[in-house]
């Protein structure tokens, strides 16, 4: 009787403690910080086979683009973006970690991409990238890539506050036809299946993102879009103040997240 | 027509003659099937894909491949092959308008 008593109770610590085993195996590294988890950990096995392998992440295509931009003399002033910052490696090892960032000049927080213009009219005198053009994509990617696996760390205080602040409204208000904010998938849903895609928390430390549906890599603002669509309400203008106050909040929401530009998404 | 592809190609660094190594290669191509429709003018975008793919060395066919419209944007192929002399690897990709994009690469034996 003793006998049958220990084994069940045997039984029961090594049930416990395969649970335990199970939960401890859903700790992904680097790829969390607290209870938020990177989209890389809502992807498929192959999808993230992609993104590890640098090679076979076609986004790098991309990433040379940028490269050549970031050498290319270019505008009225006969400069590149080499001829003021040097090499990107060491110049922009922090960009990528720590924007948006708020502009005095235009009173607003200003992403990579604005920034990317900003120099190009303002220090090169050439003509501005396109949002979601070859070369701005390539140049987001190359200038972000360079603070890949540092940890986000944007800095909300002073005057980016109240676009914090906006940011968030904007994140938990509702809103189309199907009255749905963005919180009602990524924070109440994120991993459940939405039709036959699976919905992670919207992290959105990998952008500029290559997305397999797209077969290129979008930004974050053609992402808010799509999501915005989706839900049936009208989109906002690339680089709009809405949008800049959304990512300025998303960007809080991935805090100490590893930058993981350019991420491949299914 | 030849063009230059702008394409990734990866392969070690040295090579043992007669040992398979493995060539990983990536070109940037739009692949436009030919069954999508402009949204504005309602007609179908004419297909334009690379159609085939073939890997020389030192001139011989090692590897070649005939693709479909369900080949992916950007295709990515990696395959093994061997080689027993040092010399170039001439990669080329041919799309549906007789472009050749080509790529060659140095290969070392050791």
């Amino acid at each position: 009787m003793k006998f049958y008593k220990f084994s069940i109770v045997t039984l029961f610590l090594a049930v416990t403690l395969l649970i335990f085993k199970d939960v401890s195996a859903d700790s992904w590294g680097k790829y969390q910080a607290g209870d938020r988890r990177s989209g890389y950990t809502y992807a498929t096995l192959e999808t993230r086979a992609i993104q590890d392998d640098d090679f076979a992440n076609p986004a790098f295509l991309w990433f040379e683009v940028g490269e050549a931009q970031w050498n290319k003399v270019q505008g009225s002033k006969g400069k590149s973006c080499a001829s003021c910052h040097g090499e990107a490696e060491l110049s922009m090892a922090h960009v990528g970690s720590s924007y948006p960032k708020f502009d005095l000049e235009k009173q607003k927080p200003i992403n990579v991409e604005l920034r990317i213009n900003k120099c190009r009219t303002e220090h090169m005198g050439a003509k501005p990238f396109k949002y979601e053009s070859k070369n701005m994509l390539g140049t987001t990617i190359y200038v972000k890539a360079q603070a890949r696996g540092s940890v986000i760390n944007t800095d909300f205080s002073g005057a980016m506050l109240p676009w914090f602040e906006k940011g968030k409204t904007f994140y938990y208000q509702r809103r189309g036809q199907l009255d749905m904010s963005c919180a009602n998938c990524h924070e109440e849903n994120a991993g459940n299946m939405i039709r036959a895609n699976r919905l992670s928390e919207g992290q959105v430390n990998g952008f500029p993102t290559f997305r397999l549906k797209w077969q290129k890599p979008g930004s974050l603002h053609r992402r808010f879009r799509g999501c915005n669509k989706q839900v049936r309400s009208k989109p906002y203008k690339y680089g709009s103040d809405e949008y800049l106050a959304l990512e300025t909040y998303v960007m809080y929401r991935a805090r100490n997240l590893p930058v993981e530009t350019p991420a491949v998404r299914n | 027509m030849s063009k230059k592809a702008k394409a990734r190609v990866k392969i070690p660094k040295s090579i043992k003659a007669g040992q398979p190594f493995e060539v990983k290669t990536l070109i940037s191509h739009k692949m436009e099937t030919g069954l999508r429709k402009d949204k504005k003018t309602g007609k179908k975008v004419p297909r334009h894909i690379l159609n085939k793919f073939v890997a020389k060395i030192n001139g011989e066919e090692v590897f070649s491949a005939d693709w479909h419209p369900a080949v992916s944007a950007n295709p990515y192929t990696s395959f093994y092959t061997v080689a027993n002399n040092s010399g170039a690897m001439e990669l080329s990709w041919t799309d549906d308008k007789g472009v050749i994009f080509l790529k060659n690469v140095k290969i070392k034996v050791e």
